[in-house]
């Protein structure tokens, strides 16, 4: 199969970046949200043509999907250990190159209607073709360092584009929080591809992650305070990956992240950056497998329980809409870690991973949906806040519909895309780790719980009286509503166990009837809860939430996360560490240097009284030393 | 060769008329002065080189041959010096060292 046409999937989005940003003052508005949104749609007709190719066209080796890289050498250190550019196709790259595809050109759309008459049309387009390039890069990685420099690049147009209204400071400083959060775990990530650098002499996945190669059968040869020097990359790296996907105790920065555009949002921070992390690890699985008997995944898929649980409890708790959803989404992005920690490799044993691919595509849908759908509501209610909100779904019929069907599919419901995944990775769950299954169906609870919290108090509930009464969005807003709705409904029958496997040959799944009744029930149980505290305007939630009392205030104070970075950096680290270091450098580095300088002002100010401009004054020097140095050699210079 | 004159008495008149050169660069107020005096620094060297050419090495012409070429360099740094002065007095209307301080700290 020839794919270096692939190779263009990235770069148009670059070259309309190039023609946006040069040209940022000379496009008119209307035209640069079609050259973005063409753009686009020809990546995203190359990535279906890509994928049809590779899925119906290809055949099958022994039943085993084939990995194809295209790839050029750009730095060379040794024979192995060198650094290449280029695209890699295998099932999850193809999945990833959809789902980025699918999501940025509904955003691109969407976005058309909803920054419509802002300033900085031209720069929003051209930065989101910016996060375009990045995303594809990254997707079609062929080495470490190559999905290294893509993941910083994302890193940096997240931080763009949620500083995107750069006079608020609010939106200022989130960007900058977003960007140092998920660089310092990045730090995490480079030192873990520089110890696989040394120790296996190679970059690349392929050889990395071959089960038989030298990087996996010798992991055990060095060892580091009790684990083998691999395992520390690998813990490492998944650091990397969970700062991009917000997992505990990296997740401060999405919640903020939301003072972005609705769109990038749903872009962003819901469907496609926050699941590179999970993309990370689903991409090394094999080495996470194999190496120390899967001992990081233990780690990967406690983190990810945690970081589920404890997002779905504060989420909800929180008022703006918004935040719900970013909390919704740190929760969905620890399901779909803890089912790959739980996944096994051959066959059936890795329906874990196969579920959380699955969850990644369903997820990547419905939740870009909700936010898109929230951002049609923000935009007719101009609040992002719950009490500004209530009995819509007289006025915006679309975005009602398609916000339900968005919550019943997150909640697990079937027929919707969430329930398959859902139940995948239960089943995963159960068949690995009890303790790790039970979390899961709470969590399920919760999340339908929490949606439909906001989904009762946005389009039900009381009946606001607005100011300017709000109007369902333009088309170019609802079409990507409707569209994205259609996908979180079919998207669940997709026999993705046939396309995407941990070792790439296809296997059958069945859905687990008992745990399937039992996750819908407790999906069932929280909406119930929901409508009946929700529904109409009623004191019982208020009463409830005071049953709880501390507890409840803790979580929607997020557990003083926050104010715990805040006391580790500003009491401790600026007042302990920076503060003395700054001391030091201003008054022993700096005061030594400038001494020497007020020094030789204040000699040269003594001693400028000789330049006296007299050119006699100059003859009688020099004529003097010239008498003087005559004197040493010829009297006193004797030997 | 002189007859009756050793080489010490001329180098002796030489090194005062070099010092005399000296003592009237330094002191003299006026730039012609201080010309002359760079003359008469010149004229010191040159009779030494005569001198030291024709008692040390009276079969050699080297030292004559010198003498003529500062005597060259002697003419054109005046008509150099000359011209400076008279560019200077068109500026600042006088000659007098006192009045060209100005390129100080």
């Amino acid at each position: 199969m020839n794919i270096s046409y692939t190779i263009l999937i990235p770069l148009i989005p670059l070259a309309v970046f190039l023609l946006l940003g040069i040209f940022n003052q000379k496009i008119k508005p209307s035209i640069s949200g079609y050259i973005g949104v063409l753009g686009l749609l020809a990546s995203t007709i190359l990535s279906f043509y890509t994928a049809y190719q590779y899925f119906f066209i290809h055949e099958k080796v022994d039943g085993v999907y084939q990995t194809f890289v295209e790839k050029t050498v750009w730095m060379n250190f040794t024979e192995t250990l060198h650094i290449d550019m280029g695209v890699l196709i295998d099932p999850i790259s193809i999945m990833m190159l959809l789902v980025v595809s699918v999501v940025s050109l509904m955003v691109h759309i969407y976005s058309r209607g909803y920054m419509k008459d802002d300033e900085g049309y031209t720069r929003f387009f051209a930065f989101l073709s910016l996060f375009t390039f990045s995303m594809y890069g990254l997707v079609l990685a062929t080495n470490l360092f190559q999905i290294y420099i893509f993941w910083e690049l994302v890193g940096v147009s997240s931080y763009l584009l949620i500083g995107y209204y750069y006079t608020k400071p609010s939106a200022v400083a989130a960007a900058k929080k977003a960007f140092i959060v998920t660089r310092f775990a990045d730090l995490g990530f480079l030192i873990g591809i520089l110890i696989i650098g040394y120790y296996t002499g190679t970059f690349d996945f392929e050889t990395l992650n071959n089960p038989e190669g030298s990087a996996i059968l010798n992991w055990a040869s060095t060892s580091f305070m009790g684990l083998s020097a691999i395992t520390w990359a690998l813990i490492l790296i998944f650091i990397g990956g969970a700062g991009k996907s917000a997992m505990l105790p990296f997740h401060i920065w999405l919640p903020d992240a939301m003072e972005g555009p609705t769109p990038v949002s749903a872009l962003i921070h819901a469907a496609t950056m926050v699941v590179a992390g999970v993309y990370l690890v689903a991409r090394l699985f094999p080495m996470y497998y194999f190496v120390e008997d899967g001992f990081v995944l233990n780690i990967v898929a406690f983190v990810g329980a945690i970081s589920s649980l404890f997002a779905a409890i504060i989420a909800i708790t929180q008022t703006d809409i918004k935040r719900v959803l970013a909390f919704s989404t740190m929760s969905q992005i620890g399901y779909m870690m803890l089912a790959l920690g739980v996944s096994g490799y051959d066959g059936h044993e890795g329906v874990g991973y196969m579920a959380s691919m699955f969850h990644l595509f369903t997820h990547a849908m419905f939740k870009a949906l909700l936010f898109l759908a929230a951002g049609s509501v923000i935009h007719a209610v101009h609040s992002n806040y719950l009490k500004d909100m209530g009995g819509l779904r007289k006025y915006m019929p679309i975005t009602n519909i398609t916000f339900l069907i968005a919550a019943l599919a997150i909640a697990g419901m079937p027929p919707f895309a969430g329930f398959f995944s859902k139940d995948e990775i239960l089943v995963a769950a159960y068949e690995h780790n009890k303790l790790i299954y039970y979390i899961g169906v709470f969590v399920a609870g919760l999340t339908a719980f929490y949606m439909f919290r906001i989904y009762f108090g946005i389009f039900w509930g009381k009946d606001t009286q607005y100011e300017h009464k709000p109007k369902e969005s333009p088309l170019s807003m609802t079409f990507p509503l409707m569209f994205l709705a259609l996908l979180s409904v079919v998207g669940g029958f997709i026999p993705f166990s046939e396309f995407i496997t941990a070792d790439k040959a296809s296997f059958e799944v069945h859905l687990n009837y008992p745990l399937a009744a039992i996750a819908v029930g407790v999906g069932l149980a929280g909406i119930i809860l929901a409508w009946i505290f929700y529904k109409k305007e009623n004191n019982l939630a208020n009463k409830f939430a005071n049953a709880f009392g501390p507890f409840y205030k803790w979580a929607s104070d997020k557990f003083y996360f926050d104010e715990i970075y805040l006391f580790i950096t500003k009491k401790i680290l600026f007042k302990r560490v920076s503060a003395p270091i700054a001391w030091f450098d201003k008054k022993v580095i700096d005061a030594t240097m400038e001494g020497i300088g007020n020094k030789t002002v204040l000699a040269s100010e003594k001693i400028k009284g000789m330049q006296s401009g007299k050119v006699q004054d100059y003859a009688f020097a020099f004529i003097s030393g010239v008498v003087v140095l005559a004197i040493i050699f010829i009297y006193l210079w004797t030997n | 060769m002189i007859a009756g004159i050793s080489i010490y008495e001329i180098l002796t008149l030489t090194s005062i008329l070099f010092f005399i050169g000296i003592y009237g660069f330094i002191t003299r107020k006026n730039l012609i002065s201080m010309l002359i005096s760079i003359e008469l620094i010149l004229n010191a060297s040159v009779v030494n080189f005569v001198v030291i050419n024709k008692y040390l090495y009276p079969d050699m012409l080297q030292g004559v041959f010198f003498s003529i070429f500062i005597i060259a360099v002697a003419a054109a740094e005046t008509a150099l010096a000359i011209s400076i002065i008279i560019n200077l007095y068109r500026q600042i209307s006088s000659v007098e060292v006192k009045d060209t301080e100005i390129m100080k700290y």
